[in-house]
C-alpha cells in the first residue's frame, strides 16, 4: 500500500489529529495530553510574557519545539493589524514560517470575518508566511483562500468551544472536493465521533482543543481522539459501502431450511 | 533615567538600557521571547543595538498555550 502522507507546506506530519494548548488546567496536563492524542504538532497563542513573576511556569518547558511542532495562532485577533502585528512576532520568535490564521468576526459566535481574513491571507503569503486558515465553511471562499495561496483551509464545523459537531456536511464535502490543499476541520468538534466523521468525509486532519481540555478526563479523551481519526482515515482510505435504501441480507439465501 | 511603558506598564529605567540589557534586568534573555520597540519588530541580532528612551513603548511576547 502506499504510504499515507500528511504534510502542509513543507511540514511532514505523523498523526492528522493537530492538538490545541488552550484550557487546559495546567503545564503538566497539557503535555500528557499532547503525548496522549500522538499529535506531532500543536497550535499555541502569543501573549505578552509576564515580567514581574519570573518564577511562573512557560509553555516551552513543557513541550519541546525540536520534539513538537509549534504552530502560532492568531486566537483573539478581531483585525487584520492584529493578526499580522502577531504572526510577524511569532515568526521572529520561532523562527519558521507555518503559521495558522484567524481573525475572528464577533466575540459571541467566535465567527471568522471573512473578509479581513482574505485580506490577510493575501499580506502573509506575500511576506513568505505559509497559512493555514481558519474560515468559515462556503466553499467559494474556501478555494479563494487557497487561490491567494493558503498552504490548509481550516473550515469550522460549528463554533470555536461549542462542541456543536458538525452543522453542514455537505460544505465541508465541497470544501474537499475542490481543495488541492489539506482541509483541516478547525472549530466545533464536540466528540470522538465527530472527528471520525470528519476522517470520513475526507478530510485530511482535524485540530481540536476544547473537546480534550473540557472533557473530564483530558487524557483519556485524548487517547479516544487519536484512536478517532485513525479510524476515521482507515475508513476514509477504504472506501466505505455504497447506501442502499432497502435491505441487503447478509447471509446467503441459498440453502436455506 | 528614563520612563518606558513595558508590556503595557509604566517603569523607570536607567538611561542608555539596550533591549538586551532590559531583557537580562527580568532575566529573560535565554528565553523564546520576540520584542517589539515602539511598533516595529526587534530582530534578535540588534538586542545589543537598540537602546531605550524615554517613552519608548516595549511588548516582549512568549508562546502560552491556545487553540
Amino acid at each position: 500500500m502506499k504510504k499515507d502522507i500528511f504534510k502542509i507546506a513543507n511540514t511532514k506530519l505523523r498523526s492528522r489529529l493537530i492538538v490545541g494548548t488552550g484550557k487546559y488546567k495546567n503545564f503538566v496536563e497539557t503535555a500528557k495530553a499532547v503525548q496522549a492524542s500522538g499529535a506531532d504538532m500543536v497550535t499555541v497563542a502569543v501573549r505578552r510574557i509576564n515580567i514581574t513573576d519570573k518564577k511562573k511556569p512557560i509553555l516551552t518547558d513543557f513541550l519541546n519545539p525540536k520534539k513538537i511542532t509549534l504552530l502560532p495562532n492568531t486566537a483573539g485577533c478581531f483585525s487584520s493589524f492584529e493578526a499580522l502585528r502577531t504572526l510577524r512576532l511569532a515568526r521572529e520568535m520561532g523562527g519558521w514560517k507555518l503559521v495558522k490564521l484567524e481573525v475572528l468576526g464577533d466575540k459571541k459566535t467566535l465567527l471568522p470575518n471573512m473578509i479581513e481574513t482574505v485580506k490577510t491571507t493575501k499580506i502573509l503569503v506575500k511576506e513568505g508566511f505559509e497559512v493555514m486558515v481558519y474560515c468559515t465553511d462556503d466553499p467559494l471562499l474556501a478555494k479563494k483562500l487557497e487561490d491567494y495561496g493558503a498552504s490548509a483551509i481550516m473550515p469550522l464545523a460549528s463554533p470555536i468551544g461549542s462542541g456543536l459537531g458538525f452543522q453542514n456536511k455537505m460544505n465541508i464535502t465541497l470544501i474537499i472536493k475542490n481543495a488541492k490543499v489539506p482541509v483541516i476541520v478547525d472549530a466545533g468538534i464536540g466528540a470522538p465521533s465527530d472527528a471520525t466523521l470528519a476522517m470520513e468525509l475526507g478530510c485530511d486532519g482535524v485540530l481540536i482543543n476544547s473537546a480534550i481540555a473540557k472533557a473530564n478526563k483530558p487524557i483519556l479523551m485524548a487517547k479516544a481522539f487519536k484512536d478517532a481519526v485513525i479510524s476515521g482515515r482507515n475508513a476514509f482510505l477504504a472506501g466505505r459501502m455504497k447506501k442502499n435504501y432497502f435491505g441487503s441480507p447478509s447471509s446467503p439465501i441459498k440453502g436455506l431450511i | 533615567m528614563a520612563k518606558i511603558q513595558l508590556n503595557g506598564k509604566k517603569i523607570s529605567i536607567r538611561s542608555n538600557l539596550s533591549i538586551l540589557d532590559l531583557l537580562k534586568k527580568y532575566k529573560l534573555h535565554d528565553r523564546k521571547v520576540a520584542i517589539e520597540h515602539n511598533g516595529s519588530i526587534v530582530a534578535k541580532s540588534n538586542y545589543n543595538k537598540k537602546f531605550l528612551k524615554n517613552k519608548d513603548r516595549v511588548e516582549i511576547v512568549h508562546f502560552i498555550g491556545g487553540g
